[in-house]
C-alpha cells in the first residue's frame, strides 16, 4: 500500500483512476483510489514491472507526480450492491465500500498468501483457485460492481450483462490526449481513460471479441472530455504509516 | 530571447485540458486526415527503458466534421491554432488545406508527411508539399522523419516546393518485445518511438537543416525540460516544442 498526502487532489468517485509518477521511467501509470483516508490517497501497488516496483519502492518523504482523478468511476446508484472482484483487482473496493456502506463482497484469489488483501474489504466471501468468483455467484446477484483480471471480467459480462466493470488498458496520458488506452465498442475505438474505465457488460477490445459497451457513452470519436482532469499536484509518500504493510 | 512553445501534435488535447492549450504560444491539433479514420488496432502504447512507441494510427474524424464540430471550439480557447493534416496521397493533402484555406481560426498548417504507423503516399513528400501549397495560403510547416540519410536535402526539397517552416522531427521506427514470448508489444509490432532517445537524434536532423535552408524550424523530440528547449535552440535557432513530454507536462505541478 502506497500512502501518499493529498495536497490539493481530491479522491473522486471510486473507480476513477491517477496517474502516478514512477519514478525513473518515462510514463506515469494509472491506478485507482484504494483508500481515501483524510488528507490522503492510498494506493494498492503490486511490484510487477518496472514502473510498480519503481513507485512500490518509494520512501517516506519522496515526493511524485500525481494526476486525477481521471475518467469515470462506478455508478453508486444501485439498489443491491455485491462487489466481485480478485486478484489486485480488489484495489478500488475499500473506498467503493465505504461509500456503499460496507456491501457483500465476493473475492476470488490465486492462493490463500494472495487472498490476505481480502482483509482490506469489508463483508468479504472469499473464493480460492479452482473456484472462481462466477461458480459461486448467488443466483440473484443485484447490482455488481466489479474489478479484476480480464478473463473474470468477460466472464461475468456473460453472467451479469449490465455488471459495471473497471476495465485496464495501458495508458500514456490518461486524459484523452493521446489515444493510446482505446478498446473497442459497436467497431469503434473509444478512449478507456474518458469512457472507462469502468464500462458496462462487454468485452475487452480485442479485435477478434465481441464489442464492449460503454455505459452511457454515445459520444463519437474525438468526444471531448465532460470536463478537464483537476490541475496537477505534487503529492508526498506519507510518513504517518498506519497497519498493512506500508511503503513509507 | 523570446522562444515561442508549441506542443507536439498528437500529444495534448486541447478541449480535454484548455488550461494547458492556452499556457502554449500555439496550439497543434492531432492530425486530421480527409475521412474518419478509427486508426490501428490496441495494444498501441509500449514503453521502453528511454521513451516509448507508439502505433496509434491516425484516429480522427474527417476533416469535414473536425472543421464543422471542433475547429470553432479550438477558436474560443484564444491561443493561435495550427492544424496537422496528414494522407495517403497528394490529393488528400490538398483536400485537408483547400477545406481549411478559408478557416480564419487556422493560423499555420502542418503537413504530417511522415506518420511512421500509416502507409506511405506514392507521392515524394516535396510532391505532397506542391499539392498543399496550391490549395492554400496558410503558412506551412513541413513535418520531417528523422529516418532519412540526409535530412538537409529533404529540407532543401520541401522548401523549395513551397514550404514556409520545418517541422523536426517525427517519431522513428522502432519495435518493442514481450521478454517472455518474444512476440511484439504492439499490435502491429512497429511504432513511433519517441522520448529521451529521440532527443540526439532530433538535434542533428534541426542542425543539419538549419544549415541548409533559411525558414523557421519549430523542433521537437524529447523534450521533458527547458533545458531540452534551450538545446533545440542552440541547435538551429528554432522554436522548440515537447512532444511526449507534454504528457508529463500534465502531471508536472504548475505553481
Amino acid at each position: 500500500m502506497i500512502r501518499l498526502r493529498r495536497s490539493r487532489l481530491q479522491p473522486g468517485t471510486p473507480g476513477q483512476f491517477f496517474m502516478l509518477e514512477a519514478p525513473g521511467r518515462p510514463l506515469p501509470r494509472p491506478f485507482s483510489l484504494c483508500t481515501a483516508p483524510t488528507g490522503e490517497l492510498g494506493f494498492l501497488v503490486e511490484p510487477l514491472g518496472a514502473g510498480t516496483t519503481a513507485i512500490a519502492a518509494l520512501d517516506a518523504g519522496d515526493e511524485i507526480h500525481v494526476t486525477g482523478p481521471l475518467g469515470r468511476g462506478f455508478d453508486l446508484d444501485v439498489e443491491r450492491p455485491l462487489l466481485v472482484g480478485g486478484g489486485i483487482g480488489v484495489a478500488p473496493f475499500p473506498f467503493l465500500s465505504e461509500r456503499l456502506g460496507a456491501p457483500p463482497a465476493l473475492l476470488g484469489f490465486r492462493t490463500a498468501f494472495h487472498a490476505e488483501a481480502a482483509a482490506l474489504v469489508p463483508n468479504a466471501t472469499v473464493v480460492l483457485d479452482p473456484v472462481l468468483v462466477t461458480d459461486a455467484l448467488p443466483n440473484d446477484p443485484g447490482d455488481v460492481l466489479a474489478c479484476g483480471p480480464e478473463a473474470m471480467l468477460d466472464a461475468l459480462a456473460g453472467v451479469v450483462p449490465d455488471a459495471q466493470l473497471a476495465r485496464e488498458a495501458p495508458m500514456a496520458c490518461g486524459f484523452g490526449a493521446c489515444y493510446g488506452c482505446v478498446v473497442e465498442r459497436g467497431g469503434r475505438y473509444v478512449r478507456l481513460c474518458l469512457e472507462g474505465p469502468v464500462v458496462r457488460g462487454g468485452t475487452h477490445g480485442s479485435p477478434t471479441s465481441p464489442f464492449l459497451t460503454v455505459r452511457g457513452a454515445d459520444d463519437g470519436p474525438w468526444a471531448p472530455a465532460g470536463q478537464s482532469p483537476a490541475p496537477p499536484a505534487k503529492a508526498r509518500a506519507t510518513d504517518n504509516a498506519g497497519g498493512t504493510k506500508e511503503r513509507r | 530571447m523570446s522562444v515561442p512553445i508549441l506542443n507536439a501534435s498528437g500529444c495534448l488535447d486541447a478541449l480535454a485540458a484548455p488550461e494547458v492549450a492556452r499556457s502554449l504560444d500555439a496550439f497543434v491539433t492531432k492530425t486530421i486526415t480527409p475521412e474518419p479514420r478509427e486508426g490501428n488496432p490496441p495494444v498501441r502504447i509500449a514503453e521502453t527503458e528511454h521513451g516509448m512507441l507508439n502505433s496509434i494510427g491516425l484516429q480522427g474524424p474527417g476533416i469535414d466534421a473536425f472543421a464543422a464540430t471542433y475547429l470553432p471550439r479550438l477558436g474560443e480557447l484564444g491561443v493561435h491554432i495550427w492544424v496537422s493534416v496528414g494522407g495517403f496521397s497528394a490529393e488528400d493533402f490538398a483536400v485537408c488545406c483547400a477545406r481549411l484555406d478559408s478557416e480564419s481560426t487556422v493560423a499555420a498548417i502542418e503537413l504530417n508527411l511522415s506518420c511512421p504507423n500509416v502507409d506511405e503516399a506514392p507521392e515524394t513528400s516535396a510532391e505532397l508539399v506542391a499539392a498543399a501549397r496550391a490549395a492554400t495560403k496558410k503558412p506551412l510547416y513541413a513535418k520531417l522523419s528523422p529516418a532519412q540519410w540526409d535530412v538537409a536535402a529533404g529540407a532543401r526539397a520541401v522548401v523549395d516546393a513551397g514550404a514556409d517552416g520545418l517541422s523536426l522531427v517525427n517519431t522513428i521506427r522502432g519495435l518493442a518485445l514481450d521478454p517472455a514470448t518474444l512476440r511484439p508489444r504492439l499490435a502491429r509490432a512497429v511504432g513511433g518511438y519517441s522520448g529521451d532517445a529521440l532527443r540526439p537524434i532530433a538535434l542533428a536532423c534541426v542542425y543539419a537543416c538549419a544549415n541548409a535552408v533559411d525558414v523557421p524550424i519549430v523542433g521537437m523530440g524529447g523534450v521533458s525540460s527547458g533545458l531540452h528547449a534551450l538545446e533545440l535552440v542552440a541547435a538551429g535557432r528554432a522554436p522548440s516544442r515537447s512532444g511526449r513530454a507534454s504528457s508529463r507536462i500534465r502531471s508536472r505541478p504548475r505553481a
